[in-house]
């Protein structure tokens, strides 16, 4: 049997079809992600032993565990668990909100990282120097140090979005038509494997390769006009 | 203006102010000199509870700041701070510097800040400087921008915590000379720095610690030309003679 090429040229639509899904899952995950992962890195940092220990304890579970049993657990587990709370039927959640559901809550525990440790970067004398001035714990946050701080937290960001990307294929596992999951699907139907896997592979490829190159862009304009 | 009574701090089994009670009057220039290690630093920042004390009072301004029910933020505005390394926000222009805690703090119109700010910045030689980034200015200039934004807030107590001993030496005139004015001008002020020049200039007492305590106070001349304690001519003796 031949390598058959043409079924490349013949299942791009759908796979392109996939691919922005996979794009549109990822840009709702780190959004979300990077929601819950500021709130989640302001507390890792707070004086509260509580509120810390909550966001330890997220931040551990979920950095702690496959992505996939996450969206096992939120798929399969959570329709059971509502059932058993309120003691009625288990109701399927869809695809979709068990993606978004299950993305956000693990990238929100990577971006509260990369927060907590973009904050942590800067200046002991900044927070000083805003609290002498009269400023509130928040206004000194909000003023001082989380404006020289999201400028530290892009590159990783950018990595954290990458990375996010590329787990968004596991969300095939739940029947959800992202890019391979699209590509799974074509094989099902044609049995050209290897091309279409490799497709789907140079699909990848070519997003992780496009956002790196913007966050090196970003990164490059940040530096020469380092306070705009 | 400033009472301390017996002033503890310990950061961890480092015991370092055992016991320091002063105080300091309205429109008074005191100096802290001592050994590094001495905690003239820390005593600074527990005047406005940068550090929290361990134990003993501090009063500022009728104010107790060690009675948890005290607003420290509202005392903080009374006590302006200048910093070693200046700790400008590097992310805004020296006019905004100055009027951050203004607008945010003391709720003030911007343009109403901005013109307070100008004359702060020409009160300190730096007119031209309005919308220049920390980055772009000398040490000196930053921290004459400091100063700048620190009495943009009005205090009525200002604390500089060696303000010079980041510059490089031709900087440091330029400095003191904004500091010099701000004293005649009658500026409570509690300056722990190493330049002596301007501690028998202008400071109306010297405060002499060592190892957490005041060992010696009087007037700079008593101070600098006939101290009483060992520890004191010791000291003396090393900074006046290198």
């Amino acid at each position: 049997m031949e390598l058959k090429w043409s079924v490349v040229i013949e299942s791009l639509p759908l796979l392109a079809e996939g691919a922005l899904v996979t794009l549109k899952i990822t840009v709702i995950a780190v959004t979300l992600g990077s929601i819950i992962g500021l709130f989640a890195g302001l507390m890792r940092i707070a004086r509260n032993p509580l509120l810390k220990f909550i966001a330890r304890v997220y931040v551990d579970f979920i950095r702690g565990t496959p992505l996939l049993v996450q969206i096992f657990i939120i798929y399969y587990g959570f329709p059971q668990l509502w059932a058993a709370l309120t003691g009625g039927q288990p109701q399927a959640i869809s695809p979709w909100a068990a993606a978004i559901a299950s993305t956000s809550i693990n990238s929100g525990a990577y971006v509260a990282e990369i927060f907590r440790a973009g904050i942590q970067s800067i200046d002991r004398g900044q927070m000083e120097a805003a609290r002498s001035l009269g400023m509130t714990y928040g206004q000194a946050m909000r003023y001082v140090i989380l404006p020289q701080a999201f400028k530290r937290v892009i590159p990783p960001l950018g990595n954290e979005f990458i990375a996010m990307l590329k787990d968004t294929s596991l969300l095939s596992v739940i029947g959800f038509e992202e890019l391979a999951r699209r590509g799974a699907l074509i094989i099902g139907y044609n049995a050209r494997a290897f091309e279409v896997w490799f497709a789907v592979a140079i699909l990848y490829l070519i997003m992780t390769l496009l956002i790196s190159q913007l966050v090196s862009f970003t990164e490059r304009r940040l530096k020469t006009g380092d306070h705009h | 203006m400033i009472t301390i009574k017996n002033l503890h701090k310990k950061f961890g089994k480092l015991h370092v102010l055992k016991g320091v009670t002063t105080h300091i009057k309205e429109r008074e220039v005191v100096v802290i000199i001592g050994p590094s290690g001495s905690g003239k630093s820390t005593l600074l920042r527990c005047i406005n509870l940068l550090e929290t004390p361990t134990s003993g009072e501090v009063w500022v301004d009728g104010f107790n700041l060690t009675d948890p029910k005290t607003d420290i933020n509202k005392v903080r505005t009374e006590v302006g701070m200048v910093f070693q390394r200046f700790n400008l926000f590097p992310h805004k222009t020296a006019l905004e510097n100055i009027t951050l805690a203004p607008i945010k703090v003391r709720g003030m119109k911007k343009d109403e800040a901005e013109a307070i700010a100008y004359d702060l910045l020409k009160k300190v030689g730096l007119s031209d400087k309005a919308n220049a980034y920390p980055d772009q200015l000398s040490g000196g200039q930053q921290q004459r921008v400091a100063i700048a934004r620190a009495l943009a807030m009005k205090p009525k107590v200002m604390l500089f915590d060696e303000p010079t001993s980041a510059l490089d030496p031709e900087m440091v005139g330029e400095v003191l000379e904004v500091m010099l004015e701000l004293a005649h001008e009658g500026m409570t002020m509690v300056v722990v720095t190493h330049e002596m020049g301007f501690a028998k200039e202008v400071g109306h007492r010297v405060l002499f610690m060592d190892e957490g305590v005041i060992v010696e106070e009087g007037k700079p001349e008593e101070i600098f030309q006939n101290p009483q304690q060992q520890r004191t001519k010791d000291f003396l003796s090393k900074i006046l003679h290198v």
